[in-house]
């Protein structure tokens, strides 16, 4: 770690952390009422946990992008961030955010829209939350240095925000709520998020392989231009049968199909730099994480996406299990393991120690990604089941249901596994190591 | 890489073919926004009483069990088109009143099978939900879903 002010990413981090795991305690509560539907009814009924999950999924994710700039800006720009105390009233105000939203919830606080659900005065939070950073971010790079890595993560956070403004708009058509709705979820998740991803990883390579920073640049621009060329009318697939006109049916299956190609780019460009920079970094964990989720972000975004996306496919399969098994796959791969890439790599720094608890580390990365894989198998096994008896033979919803069960208690399965693994990787990343296990001091970055 | 492509050119096709693709994307929902106010749903049937079941959609957060247009949770049966369903078509004072009780009998209480909350409201809440059902169910979503079951 070169500049103090660096040291406010610890806040997220560990903030992010906090929240992760109560993502996946919620998840494994969702998992559970699937299996054994009386538990809990009267009390926190599935709409409510549900909402808990996925809020608390996105709301770590940006947390951990946050600190993920602060971590990754003053190197950049070479300079010290422009406020480390605006970061940190930052961060408390987004946690305060959170939890009160996640409480609000368990009492019946909540708006209705999907992912949407934070109740105004806390969407308004969220902005103020937002202008904040990017005052300061934009501050820092404004006074540095201006490389690729630091352009692309900029412009990105800005259309994060931006983006988030539909969030307000929530028209009675209910038609043209939807089509707006997607700006926020697509526009994220397959346009601007997509482009904090390859940014990131694109940093983690310049550290970690000592490839020259003109190359792997060049390939950041090649990345995140695919990735909006495809994705931006790729919104097209969620425009099939929402009241939108037919012609999205030829938009979307042409340039959803193509979304998979920027994913397969990353997948290329982190082996190839691994291979081409063959330096031998101390932090194997941070590596693997970071070659885990190119991988991982092509199965569960690209195939499992892919598998779906065409319309005469989506037609039957819409809005059932396989759906829910591309978002799992997909947030995981790409986002979740996108984080805990960065935070491994940057937490021996911040401490100012070695990178410490690798093995427990990548025990956790392959427990959890087996889990993570297996839940999409069986999801995926349910939804196609699902489509078959429902959408092709015409049978009742609940009937179906019955009929998947088995599923249901498979996931819960993997489900617990993935909390293990959870466990162990914030475990490692948490609590420091016993001295006895103190290895070669880490090398300095490639720079 | 090959050589040829500089950084920089790499950088101003980025930012060219971005805004070329944003532009083309915000003409296409402009169309479309005209295309669903005009065509495929009935702004005229999206009275006060509609909008007013939507907030109560919203307010109870019906979305994180159900699927509506198929998005949504996969917890609970697709309700784009539960007024078909419930035969809204050929007998609609039928399908509200048998909508309305359903309501009324939750939760149903019945050991291993999912649970829908009570959500306690009034005679008036329930029509006006049920009419926000009904118009959602009209409007014109090219053939979904592939049949009634949803
Ligand atoms: C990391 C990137 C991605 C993430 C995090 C992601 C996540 C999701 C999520 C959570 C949903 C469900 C939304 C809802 O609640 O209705 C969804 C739907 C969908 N995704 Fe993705 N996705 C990604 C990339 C892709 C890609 C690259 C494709 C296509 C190749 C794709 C195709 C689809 C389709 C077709 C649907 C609609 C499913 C339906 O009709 O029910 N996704 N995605
Ligand atoms: C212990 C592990 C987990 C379990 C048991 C679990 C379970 C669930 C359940 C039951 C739902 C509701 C699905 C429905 O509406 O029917 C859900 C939704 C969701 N979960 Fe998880 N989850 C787990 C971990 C995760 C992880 C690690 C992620 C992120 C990588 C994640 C992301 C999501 C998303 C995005 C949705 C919304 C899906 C959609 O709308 O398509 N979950 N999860
Ligand atoms: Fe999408």
């Amino acid at each position: 770690m070169k500049y103090q002010s660096q040291k406010v990413a610890l806040y997220y981090i560990y903030g992010a952390l906090a929240l992760f795991a109560a993502q996946i305690l919620f998840g494994v509560v969702a998992g559970t009422v699937y299996v054994l539907p009386n538990l809990f009814s009267e009390i926190l009924p599935f709409n409510v946990i549900r909402m808990i999950h996925t809020n608390a999924l996105i709301v770590w994710l940006l947390m951990g992008y946050f600190g993920a700039a602060y971590y990754l800006l003053p190197e950049e720009c070479e300079t010290e961030i422009h406020s480390p105390k605006l970061a940190i009233i930052q961060f408390w105000l987004f946690l305060i955010a959170a939890g009160a939203a996640v409480v609000g919830y368990i009492f019946g606080i909540h708006e209705g829209r999907e992912f949407l659900e934070q109740p105004l005065p806390i969407k308004v939070g969220i902005v103020v939350v937002a202008l904040m950073f990017l005052y300061n971010t934009t501050m820092t790079l404004l006074k540095g240095r201006k490389t690729a890595v630091s352009n692309v993560l900029m412009v990105a956070l800005w259309f994060v925000a931006l983006l988030f403004l539909f969030a307000f708009y929530n028209p009675s058509n209910l038609a043209v709520d939807k089509m707006y709705w997607w700006y926020v979820v697509h526009l994220w998740v397959e346009g601007v998020w997509e482009l904090i991803m390859a940014s990131i990883l694109a940093f983690l390579m310049i550290k970690m392989t000592g490839v020259d920073r003109e190359v792997v640049e060049k390939w950041l621009y090649v990345m995140v231009s695919l990735t909006l060329f495809t994705g931006i009318l790729g919104t097209g697939h969620h425009y099939y049968w929402i009241g939108t006109p037919g012609y999205w049916q030829w938009i979307g299956n042409v340039f959803s199909t193509l979304e998979v190609v920027p994913f397969f780019a990353m997948v290329v460009f982190c082996f190839y730099m691994v291979w081409k920079g063959g330096r031998d970094h101390p932090n194997k964990s941070a590596l693997l994480w970071s070659l885990g989720c190119s991988v991982m972000a092509f199965f569960g975004a690209g195939v499992w996406g892919f598998m779906h996306t065409l319309s005469s496919i989506n037609y039957y399969t819409h809005g059932t299990q396989v759906t829910a098994a591309h978002g799992h796959l997909a947030f995981y791969g790409a986002y979740v393991m996108l984080n805990l890439a960065i935070f491994t790599y940057a937490l021996p720094y911040l401490r100012g120690r070695e990178p410490y608890n690798q093995q427990l580390n990548m025990w956790g990365f392959w427990i959890t990604t087996s889990g993570m894989a297996f839940m999409t198998f069986t999801l995926t096994f349910a939804g196609v089941v699902q489509t078959h008896l429902q959408r092709v033979l015409g049978m009742n919803y609940m009937d179906v249901q019955d009929q998947v069960a088995l599923f249901y208690w498979m996931r819960l399965g993997s489900g617990i596994a993935v909390l293990i693994g959870v466990t162990f990787i914030i475990w490692a990343l948490v609590v420091p190591p016993r001295a006895a296990s103190v290895r070669a001091k880490i090398s300095q970055p490639a720079e | 890489m090959s050589e040829r492509l500089t950084k920089s050119a790499a950088r101003n096709i980025f930012y060219g073919g971005t805004i070329f693709f944003l532009v083309i994307f915000l003409g296409l929902t402009l169309h479309s926004h005209n295309y669903i106010v005009n065509e495929s749903t009935n702004e005229d049937t999206l009275t006060e009483s509609v909008v007013a079941g939507k907030h109560i959609w919203e307010r109870n957060s019906c979305i994180n069990c159900h699927t509506l247009l198929g998005e949504g949770a996969y917890f609970a049966p697709e309700l784009g088109n539960v007024w078909v369903r419930y035969g809204g078509k050929d007998d609609p004072e039928g399908a509200r009143d048998m909508l309305k009780a359903w309501m009324q009998a939750q939760p149903s209480g019945i050991e291993g099978r999912r649970q829908m909350p009570q959500f306690n409201l009034t005679d008036r809440e329930l029509d006006e939900l049920v009419d926000f059902l009904k118009w959602t169910s009209e409007i014109d979503t090219q053939n979904w879903p592939p049949n009634e079951a949803g």
